[in-house]
């Protein structure tokens, strides 16, 4: 243990711990802004400056050690002035279009400029070249915003791997961006968005569908279905100032209902059917010889990031559509036929807590139905906008409901939003399919939580142990696949989120987010669970009735054709 | 066995060879060859005599005779009067013409009396030959610390000479020493900084191209002294003679047992590589140099951990300028109290300046610590040039101050001008005359600056550009009163902000130049 003095109190901290840290222990609070806990500390901003007796200049508190003895001061003129400077400077060099901002009231830089009470920009001057790249149908840069604080940087190279974002130039000249000035869907970027999750202003967003998505909703002559992915009922709240972690499904299918679609559809009811299918899968590999392990495939994320980075592993890929990708299937065939609409008139819409499935829904094989399967894809985030913009008081929602038959779902599905839950899911249909018996114990607690990679061994009656392995965030995926190239990844099934902490952390969801409310939204997914009727894949009716109506039988011609796809090597 | 009459010392170094040194020593071979003198004259390559910007120089020795501004054109005059009838051509020799370097006993020019410890082959030996350096004392100090010392042993009298970092910092070099020899790690390095990047400054330079294999023996003995097995030079990738010198000079030392393994019997091995900068003036600075080795961009690291206890690929690292391990081997060789004979109480031993600018003779130097301003300028700068008056010195490159006529008397040394709010930096003395336009020397100074910002933190990246701004807006005549006071503002601020060194050091050439010519910059805005 170290002790130090902050501000004349006396704060013991672990060896190894910052300034920051420390000060945070002792609840005495220092503004930060390039910092971001779990992401990065670089102290470029120089906003955290603090004073540290002997040392000539001021010290970022993010970066500098906690040291025995020293003798720390956050609060001085010198220090508050210091700190106004750097963001005074920043501001110089901002487009300042707060008002038609993306980011609008959730910014940082405004909510620094704010605490520290910038007034004023006493040194106007010219501003850094601007560039808006939105080729990619997932993200959006807008260069002139960038503050240059290199948190996307940080995770995309240290904890996604993909490194698809670099500072370049020097000085006045420095950018964030990929290399060569290429567009960001030119390059082997994954979409994931963590980058847009990081980012404390609008440099980096989703590219927004929110217009496509009025003119749908306008336009008589549609029939516009929606789907809400499981993770999204977990974060929606937030926008509205619930506390992470409030499970707000039923205001969510309020809210949804009152925008305008025709139906409300939940993408948990192909979530279901996705076990039926991969499950069926699985077994046939493993009793056919198939390869294995089996990953899956649903987080379109980590599909790009395998076919760029690990195109020899692609026959592992379960060949399983995403279960977005599976409703538009089936919305624009199965029902479309069952209500007499013409596909062609159909409009699907997906709420996700995910950019990469803005992406995986323009794929030119995602066509299936004869249609595009999945028109327009938005966030959680831009659901919010547009609850926002309809003038719905979302707070004040009585509960909704969702439209059958595809709204119907189980506990299992709902836990596709967390990390480990399509495991979870998968284990407890595939135990009671192969055992013939009934599982005692459904809370398979091994498989969740935020641990990089969580591995499991199922003993399953008459088949021996079945080995599992679950990692979410993309540098864990590669850890994973380096094994597993090396030949020390002897599992039976893989589950792999782009995302850290799974969909609930996605790319598309409220900001902030870090661990804790990662943790707080998977278990507003693990409570809805607890509380459903039915808490097994196998068990929704509505999924038996499917079959019954029209796939036939899993893994069947229907099925290779409708809800089945194939993956190809994109390198690097 | 011929006997040799003359030996033409022909200084080829970047700046000559620009000059056209090379056609001028063909002509000199061809022409002595023609005159039939081959076998009585002798041409000898060597590194920069000290002498900067007068075009090719020659040597003749033994009569110490230079020869300044030669062409080609000039060689069958210059063979035919001096080398063959012995008449020394007038027209073509240095004005004030020394005898030696180290024993002249002239009392002014360049060559004025300079204790040469760093510089002490430089000009004299061929730095291309290892035997030569060899035959000038080379590599007896690394004999004598490797089979005759113990690590401490040589740490303590560095401590005891007490020499400190001449890149800038003046960090006392043995306690750095001390301090790495003391992590406990079987892996260290040793690294020498030659990233030679403040304007107006090239000493390191005309070390590496004057005598390589001192830095080489510098490397080993520090590298031993510490227990680093592994040296790298990190040279400005533009320095290509200096490469090229380094990199002969270490494969002829390896071929001679004086790099590799078990040097001098003593168990001890060694290595260097050489790494060439990208151009980046913020690699200058040590954490961003080490980063640049590692294949990164040149950003500076933070400060602690420092790169004694974590540097190189995170091992504990030694970074030590060229001219502050250049003067190794003399203290090993002759002992801390002889080094401690020169130089001031607080700081011992030789300074080696580049003088430029308006001066009569630009050049390099090495005087003792503590030789005042107006020693260097108008004792070995020959004054300033034309009869003009002197208006300051840009001392210690474009990171240092300003320094006016009443700071011409006082002593110079690392410790002396911090209390002058200057900075001996990197011992570059630009000087200015009566005619310079400050605010233009600003200007040049801040543009530098704007360009180099590494732009990782805010207060530098973004107060540059706003410092260039004002400085522009002044000098156009468009600036307010107010555009002044933003200049110290601003600067003072980056000081106290700024990331590292870089951004912090600003303050110096805006409040200095303040300092004195307030009143100028003042009468350039409304």
């Amino acid at each position: 243990m170290t002790t130090l003095t902050i501000d004349g109190q006396k704060v013991q901290v672990e060896q190894g711990a910052t300034i920051l840290q420390a000060a945070l222990k002792a609840k005495i609070h220092i503004p930060t802004l390039c910092y971001l806990s779990e992401v990065q500390a670089i102290g470029a901003c120089r906003v955290c400056l603090v004073e540290v007796e002997g040392n000539r200049a001021l010290q970022a508190a993010c970066v500098f050690p906690a040291t025995e003895g020293i003798v720390v001061i956050t609060n001085n003129e010198r220090v508050r002035k210091a700190r106004k400077f750097s963001v005074e400077m920043l501001i110089s060099n901002h487009p300042m279009d707060c008002l038609t901002c993306a980011r609008n009231l959730n910014c940082e830089l405004q909510k620094i400029a704010e605490e520290l009470g910038v007034r004023e920009v006493r040194f106007p001057g010219e501003k850094s070249k601007g560039g808006i790249d939105e080729l990619s149908p997932s993200i959006r840069r807008d260069q002139g915003k960038c503050i240059l604080c290199r948190r996307c940087v940080t995770v995309c190279q240290n904890i996604q791997t993909v490194t698809a974002l670099f500072a370049q130039g020097r000085g006045f000249e420095t950018k964030v961006g990929p290399a060569y000035d290429e567009s960001i869907n030119d390059i082997a970027c994954t979409n994931c968005g963590q980058c847009s999750l990081v980012c404390p202003v609008g440099a980096i967003t989703e590219k927004s569908s929110i217009d496509d998505v009025w003119d749908a909703l306008s336009d008589p002559s549609k029939f516009v279905v929606v789907q809400d992915a499981p993770a999204v009922r977990a974060a929606l709240g937030e926008e509205f100032g619930y506390p992470p972690g409030t499970l707000v499904t039923g205001k969510m299918l309020a809210a949804v209902r009152k925008l305008g679609f025709d139906r409300v559809f939940d993408t948990n009811f192909t979530a279901d059917l996705t076990i039926i299918e991969e499950g069926n899968e699985l077994i046939k590999r493993i009793k056919e010889g198939g390869t294995l392990p089996l990953i899956t495939s649903c987080s379109p994320g980590w599909i790009k990031f395998i076919e760029h980075f690990y195109p020899d592993l692609l026959p592992h890929l379960s060949t399983c559509k995403s279960p977005q990708q599976m409703l538009g299937a089936l919305a624009k065939t199965y029902y479309a036929e069952k209500e007499g609409i013409n596909p062609k008139d159909m409009v699907v819409v997906s709420v996700m807590p995910c950019t990469a499935k803005k992406f995986e829904c323009d794929r030119p094989e995602m066509t299936d139905s004869g249609y595009k399967d999945v028109d327009y894809v938005l966030t959680t985030r831009e659901l919010a906008r547009m609850i926002k913009q309809a003038g719905i008081e979302f707070n004040k929602l009585e509960d909704g409901e969702y439209d059958a038959p595809m709204g119907e779902y189980t506990g299992a599905a709902t836990l596709f939003g967390a990390t480990g839950g399509v495991m979870e899911a998968a284990l407890r249909t595939a135990y009671e399919v192969l055992t013939g018996k009934t599982l005692e114990n459904l809370d398979f607690i091994g498989v969740r939580g935020l641990k990089g990679i969580k591995e499991a061994i199922v003993p399953v009656e008459g088949v021996g142990d079945v080995k599992v392995a679950v990692a979410h965030g993309l540098g864990n995926a590669r850890k994973l696949m380096e094994r597993l190239k090396e030949g020390t990844a002897d599992y039976h099934f893989i589950e792999v989120m782009a995302c850290p902490g799974g969909c609930v952390g996605g790319g598309g969801q409220p900001i902030p987010v870090n661990y804790e409310i990662r943790q707080l939204r998977a278990e507003a997914l693990y409570q809805e669970d607890r509380d459903m009727p039915r808490r097994k894949s196998h068990e929704n009716p509505a999924v038996t009735r499917l079959y019954e109506e029209f796939l036939k039988t899993p893994l069947g011609e229907k099925s290779h054709h409708l809800l089945h796809t194939k993956y190809k090597a994109r390198g690097v | 066995m011929n006997m040799v009459r003359n030996h033409v010392l022909i200084s080829i170094d970047a700046n000559t060879i620009i000059a056209g040194a090379r056609a001028v020593e063909d002509a000199l071979i061809k022409e002595i060859a023609r005159q039939g003198l081959s076998q009585e004259i002798v041409v000898l390559e060597t590194g920069s005599v000290g002498i900067e910007d007068q075009g090719v120089v020659l040597v003749v020795y033994p009569e110490g005779i230079y020869y300044t501004n030669i062409t080609p054109a000039e060689v069958p005059e210059l063979v035919e009067e001096h080398l063959l009838k012995g008449r020394v051509v007038h027209r073509l020799m240095l004005k004030e013409t020394p005898k030696r370097f180290v024993i002249t006993k002239e009392k002014t020019g360049l060559m004025k009396e300079q204790p040469r410890i760093v510089l002490k082959n430089c000009g004299f030996i061929n730095p291309e030959s290892i035997d030569e350096a060899i035959a000038a004392d080379g590599y007896q100090a690394a004999a004598k610390a490797l089979s005759s010392m113990k690590p401490d042993e040589i740490i303590a009298e560095v401590k005891h000479a007490g020499l400190t970092g001449r890149g800038g910092a003046a960090f006392p070099t043995g306690l750095k020493w001390e301090f790495a020899s003391k992590v406990d790690n079987p892996v260290k390095y040793i690294v020498c900084n030659a990233d030679e990047g403040e304007p107006g400054t090239f000493k390191d330079r005309l070390i590496l191209e004057g005598d390589p294999h001192k830095l080489i023996e510098s490397m080993i003995i520090g590298g031993y002294a510490t227990g680093a097995t592994k040296g790298f030079v990190y040279i400005r990738g533009e320095y290509e003679l200096s490469i090229e010198r380094l990199e002969k000079a270490i494969a002829d030392a390896r071929s001679y047992g004086l790099l590799g393994t078990n040097i001098f019997d003593s168990g001890f091995d060694f290595d260097i590589t050489v790494m060439k900068g990208a151009g980046a003036y913020v690699c200058g600075e040590e954490t961003a140099l080490i980063e640049s080795i590692e294949g990164k961009r040149g950003h500076p690291r933070n400060k602690p951990p420092y790169p004694i206890t974590a540097g190189l690929w995170g091992k504990p690292t030694i970074v030590n300028n060229v001219e502050t391990l250049s003067n190794i081997p003399e203290i090993i060789l002759k002992g801390a109290e002889n080094f401690k004979k020169y130089g001031t109480e607080k700081c011992s031993g030789t300074k080696v300046y580049t003088i430029l600018g308006h001066v009569a003779t630009p050049g390099l130097i090495e005087t003792e610590m503590g030789t005042t301003l107006r020693d260097i300028i108008f004792e070995y700068g020959g004054g300033i040039k034309d009869g003009k008056r002197f208006k300051c010195a840009l001392v210690g490159g474009a990171a240092g101050a300003f320094l006016g006529p009443d700071m011409l008397d006082v002593k110079m040394d690392f410790v002396n001008l911090r209390e002058y709010a200057a900075a001996l930096g990197s011992g570059a003395i630009l000087v200015m005359d009566e005619d310079t336009d400050i605010v233009d020397m600003l200007k040049s100074v801040l543009h530098f600056f704007k360009h180099e910002s590494c732009g990782h933190c805010v207060p530098c990246r973004l107060g540059t550009a706003r410092l260039v701004e004002l400085i522009d807006r002044i000098a156009a005549s468009k600036g307010t009163s107010k555009d002044v006071e933003g200049l110290t503002r601003i600067s003072e601020t980056m000081k106290d902000t700024s990331f590292c060194p870089l951004g912090q050091s600003l303050i110096l050439p805006v409040s200095s130049s303040l300092k004195y010519f307030k009143d100028e910059i003042l009468a350039r805005v409304q």
